[in-house]
């Protein structure tokens, strides 16, 4: 019963911050909404007891995340009101609202073919048996540890090598190579 | 509530969830929960009159000393001057998040308290917990399977208060203010979040009671304490202490709020009761985390071992209420001594030495830790392992820091040259 009412509460505010994010003329709103929703998957993520998931849902994605995205908005000055009947790409809206059509298609012809006894739903969406409960009794950081650092390696590293070219490029774009010069104010530079 | 997730309430140490949910066990987490505020508010205050009588104390002032015996009810009359006073919303803010704002900064600060245990019983194998009116329970809010993420999570929610702040004020200083703020948390975060897991790891569990239980009793040699700053080689300590201050946006890190560049920062146009919620969440937070450092490195509310549990379950209390003033005097100490740092010196400082320290660090344990169990097996025993493990990363470390070194040097050459230099000047 109290699985069933946190779990409405919590769906309200996903859909409700995902419609904000979409529906608000205003880019920091929208922002402000994102974290309803990702607060709403976080809270969804402790009803399944995915305790580690859902803080780290919060401390990546609510915390980290959408920090980022509000420092774009607020220093690139575009924290102003936009008119939301133009299209920024002609055919955009159409696009978006088919593809997400199929998406629920798919979604519900899961949830009408998965019940008790039944998994051919799940089983068609994620190619895995659905995981109800824990796969031994030892810790949620233990299991998903072991998980990444042996099943999931190869994911694993590839996240890593990207984040480190992300990081070089970074670096790169703003050695400024070429351009104007830097202003040197160190000791013993003397600006004279 | 389903039955498995009693079995996870019981497991991950709620023992007053273990039979079942009943009108008793809703009253004591409500009465819990009010006490905790209550607590949190009344230190909150005593922290800002604290906070100033030391302040002038160390500038050769008086301090307050009029409004009570000591002064002592002066935040109090400043916190009713506040809601008296009017109440300005500027013409260009964003009114609902110019409102939201400092809600937004003193709910995370509350709610990170909820998580420190604050006394308990540890004798007799008791867990922790204490009986109240028939019931075991622990002397803390919520003791949350995951709650050295929640902190963390917390601190980072703490920044949209002060970022929409200085945003939604629609004016140049405070937006200033408020980017600063959130680049310097930020920044601080990583070095903070890294010294955490040093302690993670030594404990091997994220809940605050786990954290503290395994801190309690006796060390090396029977009487020096099993605290984590001793364990953990006071290193990541130090390091949580420093980046800490920064996450408070407190002295020497204050420059988010350098009165004589930004006014005030991402404050400056709150007036009346709001800009008093954001004092508030400022202190609050400074508690908070001198608590979350007496819990994660000096054992909360556990006493050195040898001392014994003379008092009962109230020793706890007193240990750790100790400790929490010393951390706060430190505070002030740093506030009333330290000159501000500059903001490249402050990245700096955060970007490449706290960080780098702390991973490294975080790495050294882990090796020391793995060679002392006896799972290297590159030597023949455990110990020699574990020397082996200490001499090699500390080879690392010097070979690194050469090479860091002349690399820095060998750039900073060719800048100087790039930018028309004598070469026979530069070095």
């Amino acid at each position: 019963m109290v699985d069933v009412v946190s779990f409405l509460i919590a769906a309200a505010i996903v859909l409700g911050g995902a419609l904000g994010v979409v529906g608000f003329s205003n880019p920091v709103h929208a922002a402000l909404s994102l974290i309803a929703s990702f607060f709403g998957v976080a809270v969804v993520f402790i009803i399944q007891e995915a305790h580690f998931l859902a803080l780290v849902q919060v401390v990546v994605y609510a915390g980290a995340i959408v920090v980022l995205f509000l420092f774009v908005i607020m220093l690139l000055g575009v924290d102003t009101a936009t008119d939301l009947r133009t299209e920024p790409l002609v055919g955009q809206r159409a696009l978006g609202l088919t593809f997400g059509a199929i998406l629920l298609t798919l979604i519900l012809g899961g949830l009408f073919l998965s019940g008790p006894g039944d998994e051919r739903g799940a089983v068609a969406l994620t190619g895995q048996q659905s995981v109800v409960q824990p796969v031994d009794d030892r810790s949620q950081i233990e299991q998903l540890g072991e998980d990444l650092f042996t099943r999931n390696i190869l994911a694993f590293q590839a996240t890593a090598l990207l984040l480190t070219i992300a990081t070089v490029g970074a670096v790169v774009l703003v050695r400024n190579e070429g351009g104007e010069d830097l202003v040197i104010d160190e000791p013993g530079s003397a600006a004279d | 509530m389903n039955l498995s997730a009693f079995q996870t309430a019981v497991e991950s140490g709620q023992p007053y969830l273990a039979d079942g949910v009943d009108t008793g066990d809703i009253i004591l987490a409500v009465v819990k929960a009010v006490i905790a505020l209550v607590l949190c508010l009344v230190a909150t205050m005593l922290m800002v009159w604290f906070e100033r009588k030391v302040v002038s104390r160390l500038q050769n002032r008086i301090g307050p000393n009029v409004a009570g015996p000591f002064g002592l009810l002066q935040t109090l009359a400043d916190g009713i001057k506040a809601f008296f006073k009017e109440d300005n919303i500027p013409e260009n803010a964003d009114k609902f998040v110019f409102r939201l704002a400092p809600y937004l900064s003193l709910l995370p600060a509350f709610l990170t308290f909820t998580l420190i245990p604050l006394g308990g019983d540890f004798n007799d194998g008791k867990n922790w917990s204490v009986e109240i009116f028939g019931r075991e329970t622990f002397l803390q809010v919520a003791d949350v399977p995951v709650g050295v993420l929640f902190f963390l999570a917390m601190s980072s929610l703490g920044i949209y208060g002060i970022m929409l702040a200085g945003w939604s004020s629609g004016s140049k200083y405070p937006l200033l203010g408020s980017v600063r703020a959130s680049a310097q948390a930020i920044s601080y975060e990583a070095a903070l979040g890294l010294a955490l897991a040093s302690v993670i790891l030594v404990t091997g569990g994220l809940s605050m009671n786990e954290i503290v239980q395994t801190q309690a009793g006796a060390g090396f040699g029977g009487i020096i304490p099993n605290f984590n700053i001793i364990v953990t080689g006071f290193i990541p300590f130090a390091v949580f202490i420093i980046a800490g201050t920064a996450e408070l946006n407190r002295p020497p890190f204050d420059l988010v709020e350098a009165e004589q560049e930004l006014v005030g920062g991402f404050h400056t146009e709150y007036s009346g009761i709001r800009f008093a919620l954001f004092f508030l969440s400022e202190f609050m937070n400074t508690v908070t985390m001198a608590a979350i450092v007496v819990t994660l490195f000096l054992g909360g509310p556990a006493g050195p071992a040898f001392l014994g549990e003379s008092l009962g379950w109230f020793t706890g209390f007193i240990w750790f209420f100790v400790k929490l003033l010393l951390f706060l005097f430190m505070f002030v100490w740093f506030r009333a001594t330290l000159p501000r740092f500059r903001y490249d010196q402050l990245m700096d400082l955060g970007w490449k030495f706290l960080i780098p320290l702390s991973l490294g660090w975080l790495l050294v344990l882990a090796g020391i830790r793995v060679a002392r169990n006896g799972d290297l097996n590159v030597l023949d025993n455990a110990q020699a392992d574990t020397i082996l493990v200490i001499t090699v990363a500390f080879a690392i470390l010097l070979i690194g820091m050469a090479v860091l070194r002349g690399a820095m040097n060998n750039a900073r050459r060719e800048r100087l040259l790039d930018a028309g230099l004598d070469p026979a000047e530069v070095r």
